[in-house]
């Protein structure tokens, strides 16, 4: 059986306590993961200051070009899995193992591949959107002159810890550029992901990168709790329940469910046709996955019509062997999480809402296009089947989140938008009405902002995603220098 | 190393003698307590006569854990101790109110014995210790004073609350809990430097690496640590010895009010850092059961509930089912009777029990 230590500062550690995952299908143990225990992870973090000291000294220029080849070695390069017993993972077992733990189709895998691939080949770019073009070697002496002006920047902690979800790659990308910024970090994989993280460390210290700069922990909650307490900068990833207490701590970013969502505006109503498509993608990309996948239609006319052509879009896709190329949905490592999700939704179904008003309202569109049964066994895989539910917007369904292609298709009327959208991390907002647009750009509920007929998943690289990673990681001061 | 049969038969023997004379002791209306006299008056038979060895304990049917909690205590002291001073110690207080158990001698028969297991070299005679951890109604205060005292040292202390560390835990202030830690941590190293006579310490698994994340024991002149109070991992067992201790000895233990203080045997590469415990046996006997069927011992290495039965002239408790599990332990030279292996809180629990929060 493969086996992932844990890396203390970069040295490989095998811990007394491993935890043992299976293959999704065949459900055989496929990987056991060293346990850090808490105490472990307190005394290495006492560290935590000299290992930036160190990673300061790298200077910028140097770290953007590490981050180029490190892309390279990620998507391209055979890597160490575990160096205490001289494992390796080429690029296609990472896609199978990752695959094999997650359920994830190779597909998915490949296309987040290719994600953590872009931000790291194209951090310059990455970084520019997130300071405004912002020359970044200002970090190597912590000030200098920005077009004629004085800057200078401060650390806001010694290292960053980021505790990590077990549902989707693509999601590293976002903390992936912190070592261009010499922040260490200190990283908590999903129990059924610690495949990504771990890959990208190896494939930076392949690159010239100082393996002390990472620290890499699977550990249990309590141990992911400790390490954002240890740490002057946090990220974590999680549902509400688990990440909720972090809310009110500024010191981390929290990435919980993201309630992306469609918008057709009254002005492009009557052509909704023709978005099916991006909206489809928006909701089932990456298996639906993902926080920006859409997880909620709103337009203010054509709604049932609306409802039945998304149903019948996604009624195409169905499972797939994990290495077909055309793979979509993704099974449930755990079959009685699939079964439990569908149970939510239907228990959803009926709510207490008086009989013949709208918070009562709510249809399974797909389940008239496809029949009832939503769970369904394939390929030796429990997947839940894309789901539309045609509802009204106090209806609990309305804004609900699932880790598969699920949305409501809710009608409101024009002027109740987009405060009637609650919070969301991606709206696209398909209106050509530049009071309506203006709505939204006016939105305190609305994190990022897609106008035009544009899937909720295309990320920009230039673009800041669910938080700033720079602003998150450092502090401007005022600085004056006599002449 | 496996231990001879002769032996485990003479161990055996030595019980089955003691619980005899426990049942002399117990069930005689001049020395035994209210509880078990008016017990037996209920029972309709008499175990002065009936008991005849350690198995036929069972006859007693499972010891309820609602008998300790609540008063009045005195209906558990022995009629031959009504005149001595009686302590009356409490469990953790983790899971509503907590069990008393009335003690006189005992904690300091307990520890005296566990005291020869200590090496000398490492927890020499005549050093001072600092003990740090649970105090207040707890009997681990006194108890390792009397060790303490006991080696010809003196003890110095630092109080922990558990039971306020539980609260701020549920109440969600991990903030506070660790302000807290902070706080008996830096008395424990006041102390310390201020005394160079120290060097025993006595505290619990998450202290010790709170107090290891300030100070270095060699530097600061530990050469043994007595640890115990809530459940130790392997891998902890691991980190204490190669990370923490700087060549002190670490000296791990199982304990609690109602038993009594269970040594661990001494570590080797075949345990993986597990930590095996074994029970001061006579004065109390720890077996692994079946948890659907408490009358069942569980095979050597399979994993079950423990329970406890304690056998002392001052308590006696049998068949007691603990709040924990573990893998039962095959007997060894230096105990040959039943150990348990890596204690751990009883997994149907632990949705519901607060727990190794010391």
């Amino acid at each position: 059986m493969l086996h992932l230590p844990i890396l203390r500062w970069g040295v490989p550690y095998r811990s007394v306590n491993q935890v043992v995952t299976p293959h999704f299908r065949t459900r055989e143990p496929f990987v056991s993961m060293s346990q850090a225990n808490i105490g472990l992870i307190r005394r290495d973090l006492l560290l935590q200051g000299e290992k930036r000291a160190r990673l300061q000294k790298i200077p910028y220029a140097d770290l953007v070009a590490m981050a180029g080849r490190a892309a390279e070695y990620f998507l391209n390069g055979t890597l160490p899995l575990d160096p205490m017993s001289g494992t390796t993972q080429s690029p296609q077992e990472y896609l199978e193992q990752v695959s094999a733990t997650t359920g994830s189709p190779h597909s998915n895998v490949k296309r987040n591949m290719l994600k953590v691939h872009g931000v790291l080949s194209k951090v310059e770019e990455v970084l520019a959107g997130l300071t405004r073009g912002m020359d970044l070697r200002v970090l190597d002496e912590g000030y200098g002159s920005v077009n004629g002006q004085m800057l200078s920047f401060f650390a806001r902690g010694d290292a960053m810890g980021v505790v990590l979800p077990s549902n989707s790659p693509g999601v590293h990308s976002l903390w992936a550029p912190a070592t261009v910024l010499k922040m260490p970090l200190v990283l908590k994989p999903g129990s059924a992901e610690p495949w990504t993280p771990l890959r990208m460390i190896h494939a930076w210290v392949k690159a010239g990168a100082p393996a002390d700069a990472f620290a890499y922990y699977p550990t249990d909650h309590a141990g992911g709790n400790e390490i954002l307490r240890s740490t002057g900068r946090g990220m974590v990833f999680g549902d509400v329940g688990s990440t909720k207490k972090w809310k009110a701590d500024g010191r981390v970013e929290v990435h919980g469910p993201g309630y992306s969502k469609v918008v057709i505006g009254p002005d492009l109503a009557d052509q909704w046709e023709q978005y099916i498509d991006v909206i489809a993608e928006s909701i089932s990309n990456n298996g639906g996955r993902a926080c920006v996948n859409a997880s909620g239609v709103w337009v203010t006319r054509h709604a049932d019509a609306i409802a039945e052509a998304l149903a019948k879009k996604l009624a195409t896709m169905s499972p797939r062997a994990a290495d077909d190329p055309a793979a979509v949905l993704a099974p449930f490592a755990d079959s009685e999480t699939g079964r439990r999700i569908s149970g939510v939704i239907d228990g959803d179904m009926v709510t207490d809402g008086a009989e013949g008003t709208d918070s009562a309202f709510a249809q399974d569109v797909s389940a008239m296009v496809r029949g009832p049964g939503r769970v369904v066994t394939a390929h030796g895989g429990t997947y839940v089947l894309p789901t539309i539910v045609r509802c009204a917007a106090s209806h609990p369904l309305a804004n609900r989140e699932f880790l598969f292609p699920y949305a409501s298709v809710v009608q409101v009327k024009a002027e109740e938008l987009p405060d009637c959208l609650g919070p969301s991390l991606v709206v696209t907002c398909i209106s050509n009405d530049p009071a309506f647009r203006a709505r939204f750009a006016a939105s305190p509920s609305v994190d990022r902002l897609n106008f035009g007929p544009m899937s909720t998943t295309q990320i920009g690289w230039d673009q800041p995603h669910e938080g700033n990673l720079f602003e998150h990681l450092y502090c401007r001061r005022a600085v004056q220098r006599l002449a | 190393m496996s231990v001879a049969a002769p032996e485990i038969e003479k161990s055996r023997a030595t019980l089955d003698a003691w619980v005899r004379e426990l049942m002399q002791w117990h069930f005689n209306p001049d020395t035994g307590c209210p509880f078990w006299l008016q017990w037996a008056e209920k029972a309709g038979w008499e175990p002065r006569r009936e008991i005849k060895t350690y198995a036929d304990l069972d006859r007693f049917g499972l010891f309820q854990d609602e008998w300790l909690r609540g008063g009045p205590v005195r209906r558990w002291v022995p009629k031959a101790y009504k005149d001595r001073p009686i302590y009356t110690f409490e469990t953790g207080g983790s899971t509503g109110v907590p069990k008393s158990r009335v003690n006189i001698d005992d904690f300091r028969i307990d520890y005296e014995n566990y005291s020869a297991t200590l090496p000398d070299d490492k927890f020499p005679k005549g050093a001072d210790w600092l003990m740090v951890g649970p105090s207040g109604p707890r009997r681990l205060r006194l108890a390792i004073e009397h060790l303490a005292q006991h080696r010809g040292g003196m003890c110095f202390m630092v109080d922990l609350d558990p039971r306020w560390v539980i609260k701020l835990i549920k109440m969600g202030e991990m903030d506070m809990m660790e302000l807290y830690k902070r706080h008996v941590i830096d008395q424990a190293l006041t102390l310390l430097k201020a005394h160079d006579s120290i060097k025993c310490l006595f505290t619990t698994p998450k202290l010790l690496e709170a107090l290891c994340e300030r100070v270095s024991l060699k530097k600061a002149g530990i050469t043994g640590v007595f640890c115990g109070g809530t459940e130790m991992t392997p891998q902890f067992h691991r980190f204490a010895v190669e990370e923490l201790m700087e060549g002190a000895h670490f000296a791990p233990t199982y304990g609690n009010t109602l038993m009594g203080l269970g040594p661990s045997k001494a570590p080797t590469p075949a345990d993986n850092w597990a930590i095996i415990y074994y029970p001061p046996a006579p004065r109390a006997m720890i077996e692994v059961v079946d948890p659907d069927d408490p009358w069942k011992l569980v095979e050597y290495g399979t994993t079950g509930r423990t329970r406890l039965t304690t056998l002392t002239k001052e308590f006696f408790m049998p068949r007691f089912l603990e709040r924990d599990e573990c893998e039962r332990e095959r007997p060894c030279e230096q105990y040959p009777w039943d150990g348990v292996r890596n204690v751990r809180p009883f997994s149907r629990f632990q949705k519901t029990v607060v727990e190794g929060v010391y």
